[in-house]
């Protein structure tokens, strides 16, 4: 069949929302799902496809904004939604996108920009389908937004570590026992930082937290309307996983943000911008000390002062040795430096 | 060994060409104009995605054509194409397909009809290019429809075949077209291509109707149902299974009528079969080497016939049954194993043997595994096969054991 000379590939033009009450009043994330009370990640749910509009095609893969969020009879999505395999929101992405466009090109479909996301977990994204979404934010011509919620662990499953859970934490495969306290040693992966380093032809990737919602939604239009494949990392507060009372959801989310613990920034055509109270912290406002953060969780009960020490001081180090501080890790050494500058 | 097949006459509007199976199927595909195509690479079956690439590249095709960074993506990709309404085709071998396994097993529960080449090859370990059916059979309970083919003519027509059984609303089941790895996916043979306004009187567009995923059709797709409906949906797919039985007569019915030609019998070929009192089963090129085996021993006075196994799934029972069960003595003859199966037999002679077990007559059954790996099948192995079904016809009973032929001992 001959191509269409008309189909432009364009996509939706999302202008941001100046402002709390200047945000539409329609919602596509209605009642029927089932996530625990204060669970910050069916908020994103509800904000992202607030942000998104009525066009729009959700794709999510298994974790709790699946299992819980998403029953048989009672589902919330008031457009349309499909499951896909753990780790295949990039795959999920771009068959949709390149479904439609194929469509559309052929001109087999009414042509028209219409919104792909694909959302996934932290176990489902940043571990099992890092693969997938590496791939998919290479494919520079098909439109879709990959949206990482990141809630620290399998939380589904019955909250297992992950390579997103912070160090130390107690999680049902990391329980502090009497001869060792801490099981999970590693460091949470940059998982926004490594997906702008490493792929030059993705436009946009932002970190968000759903405690600023406005801004959160906006960074939503932007992905969207930039067009390619866009990647955002939003930070969810679990009370199950984290174990606090659930009116704290959005006060962690906060906190997560004013210890440096994860910066709030966006990546756009390769510039990184800061923004909301990452942007304070940037020009001089102090980070709050993590402990403020870490003691009012159960996940953390068993640290010790030197626990707490440990993980202040690798915040610390985002920050300060950093090249480009909390976004990327790398730094150049004293000699990369004179050889730059003698060029 | 060389056995001059001729297809049919052509039609005054066919083009012939010397092509191979996998090269076949890329003609197919695009008189079918296909939407989405998802690649990655592992022999044999990579020579289809190869041509096809060919094809977009010089513009006789029209396609998105997505280089995966792995078969989980590579069917996954064309599932979630497929949804949005979108033609897909993509395929495996071997391993790839084996890595592929949690998007295949998904594809039958959501009524996805994607089309797949495998091009049938053993599973590692240790690694080896050759034909095993193995690969293919992995999924031959999960609702995928799974045929094998032999020729590149066949090739041709079984793909145009498979899209128009696959997108049939009464299935809406993914099929897998089986091609033994070399012998047929690298082969070339004299092919007739049809002329596309034929292809379009045979092959509807697909039309995803109510299973859309669109603005549009704001529906949900596999929300999470657990033991409230799963069985239901089960038995939706194992009905839709059930009507594959009529929608693929119908649909090589309807092949014969445009195209003129094509089989009578979708579901098997019969070689030599009317008089046989020995009928050897097989799937795929293993034919070959029988047919030719078959013509040298009836020269000798030997009624030997085959039965060339098309479709697998849904499998073939009655059609089988009333085909076999005259014979004097049957030889199955499987190219993969069932470690552990009953009698250690590979899967198809089990399968036959479950077909025939209601069967009012019951011949002697022999199973027999043979060119594994892609080991070339020889005629040796045919005549050894032959005698011993001989043998157990004239005691009247089969021995259960499984050969295997043409093993180093
Ligand atoms: C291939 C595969 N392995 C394991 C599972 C089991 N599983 C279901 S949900 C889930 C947790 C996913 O965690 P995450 O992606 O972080 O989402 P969350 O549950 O935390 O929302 C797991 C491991 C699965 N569904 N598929
Ligand atoms: S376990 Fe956490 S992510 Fe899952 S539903 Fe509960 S609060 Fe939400
Ligand atoms: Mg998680």
């Amino acid at each position: 069949m001959a191509e269409s000379t008309t189909f432009t590939n364009a996509t939706q033009i999302l202008e941001p929302f100046r402002g709390v009450k200047k945000v539409t009043l329609e919602e596509y994330f209605t009642s029927g799902h089932r996530t625990c009370q204060g669970c910050e990640s069916a908020l994103v749910m509800k904000l992202m496809v607030k942000a998104a509009g009525p066009r729009t095609i959700v794709l999510g893969s298994t974790g709790c904004m699946y299992v819980a969020n998403t029953t048989y009879y009672t589902t919330p999505w008031v457009v349309p939604w499909m499951h896909t395999q753990l780790g295949s929101s990039g795959s999920a992405a771009l068959g949709t996108a390149a479904g439609l466009k194929a469509l559309m090109r052929k001109g087999k479909m009414k042509a028209e920009p219409i919104n792909v996301i694909a959302f996934c977990g932290d176990g489902g994204g940043a571990d099992m389908g890092v693969g997938a979404i590496s791939a998919t934010l290479t494919h520079k011509e098909y439109n879709s937004l990959i949206l990482l919620y990141d809630n620290e662990s399998y939380a589904n499953t019955d909250i297992q570590l992950s390579g997103m859970t912070p160090f130390g934490a107690h999680t049902t495969f990391s329980p502090p026992g009497k001869a060792k306290r801490i099981i999970h040693t590693r460091w949470k992966k940059n998982m926004a930082g490594m997906m702008a380093a490493g792929h030059p032809e993705c436009r946009y990737v932002a970190t968000v937290c759903a405690s600023y919602a406005v801004e959160m939604m906006n960074k939503v239009r932007r992905a969207l309307t930039i067009g390619g494949p866009t990647f955002i990392h939003s930070l969810d507060p679990c009370p199950k996983g984290w174990d606090y009372d659930p009116m704290l959801s959005h006060e962690l989310g906060e906190l997560a943000i004013e210890t440096g613990i994860f910066p709030l920034y966006e990546v756009e055509d390769g510039g990184v911008k800061y923004y909301g109270k990452t942007k304070a912290l940037v020009e001089g406002r102090a980070r709050k000390p993590v402990r403020e953060y870490l003691l009012k969780q159960g996940r953390f009960a068993h640290f010790t002062e030197e626990d707490l020490e440990y993980f202040q001081k690798k915040v610390d180090e985002m920050w300060e040795k950093w090249e480009i501080p909390a976004v990327v890790p790398f730094r150049r050494l004293e000699a990369t430096k004179a050889a730059l500058e003698v060029k | 060994m060389a056995v001059a097949t001729r297809p049919a006459p052509a039609a005054a509007e066919d083009k012939e060409l010397l092509i191979s199976g996998s090269e076949a199927v890329a003609e197919a595909l695009t008189l079918a104009d296909i939407d989405v195509v998802t690649a990655y690479p592992i022999r044999p079956y990579d020579t289809v995605m190869q041509a096809i690439a060919k094809k977009i590249a010089n513009g006789q095709l029209v396609a998105e054509y997505i280089v995966a960074e792995g078969e989980h993506s590579q069917f996954e990709i064309v599932k979630h194409a497929s949804t949005v309404g979108a033609r897909v085709f993509c395929g495996s071998s071997g391993v790839g397909w084996a890595y592929a396994m949690e998007c295949l097993v998904v594809t039958p529960p959501l009524r996805v009809p994607m089309i797949a080449l495998v091009g049938n090859r053993a599973l590692d370990d240790p690694g080896a290019f050759g034909v095993e059916h193995n690969d293919a059979l992995f999924v031959r309970d999960l609702g995928w429809l799974l045929c094998w083919i032999d020729t590149s003519q066949e090739a041709l027509d079984t793909t145009l075949i498979a899209y128009r059984v696959a997108e049939d609303r009464r299935v809406f089941l993914p099929l897998a077209i089986s091609a033994d790895g070399a012998f047929l996916t690298h082969s070339q043979a004299l092919t007739l291509v049809p002329p596309k306004e034929k292809v379009d009187r045979f092959l509807p567009r697909y039309n995803r109707g109510d299973l859309l995923l669109h603005p549009d059709n704001p529906i949900t797709v596999a929300p999470q149902a657990n033991e409230d409906w799963v069985i239901e949906i089960r038995r939706q797919n194992n009905e839709a299974m059930a009507r594959a039985y009529t929608v693929i007569e119908e649909a090589y019915a309807e092949f014969r009528r445009v195209f003129g030609r094509g089989p009578e019998n979708p579901w098997f070929e019969e070689y030599m079969t009317e008089d046989a009192e020995v009928i050897l089963v097989g799937m795929g090129t293993i034919s070959l080497p029988i047919k030719v085996a078959i013509r040298e021993m009836r020269a000798k006075g030997r009624k030997v016939g085959l039965v060339r196994l098309r479709w697998f799934r849904p499998f073939p029972t009655d059609r089988l049954v009333a085909a076999l069960s005259g014979a004097q003595a049957l030889g199955v003859i499987d190219r993969d194993y069932s470690f552990g199966s009953p009698f250690g037999s590979g899967v198809v002679a089990n399968e036959i043997r479950a077909a025939l077990y209601n069967a009012a007559r019951r011949p002697p059954l022999l199973s027999f595994i043979c060119g594994l790996g892609g080991r070339e099948v020889t005629l040796e192995d045919v005549y050894k096969a032959t005698e011993m079904c001989y043998g157990a016809a004239k005691a009247g009973k089969s021995d259960p054991k499984t050969h295997w032929l043409g093993v180093r001992e």
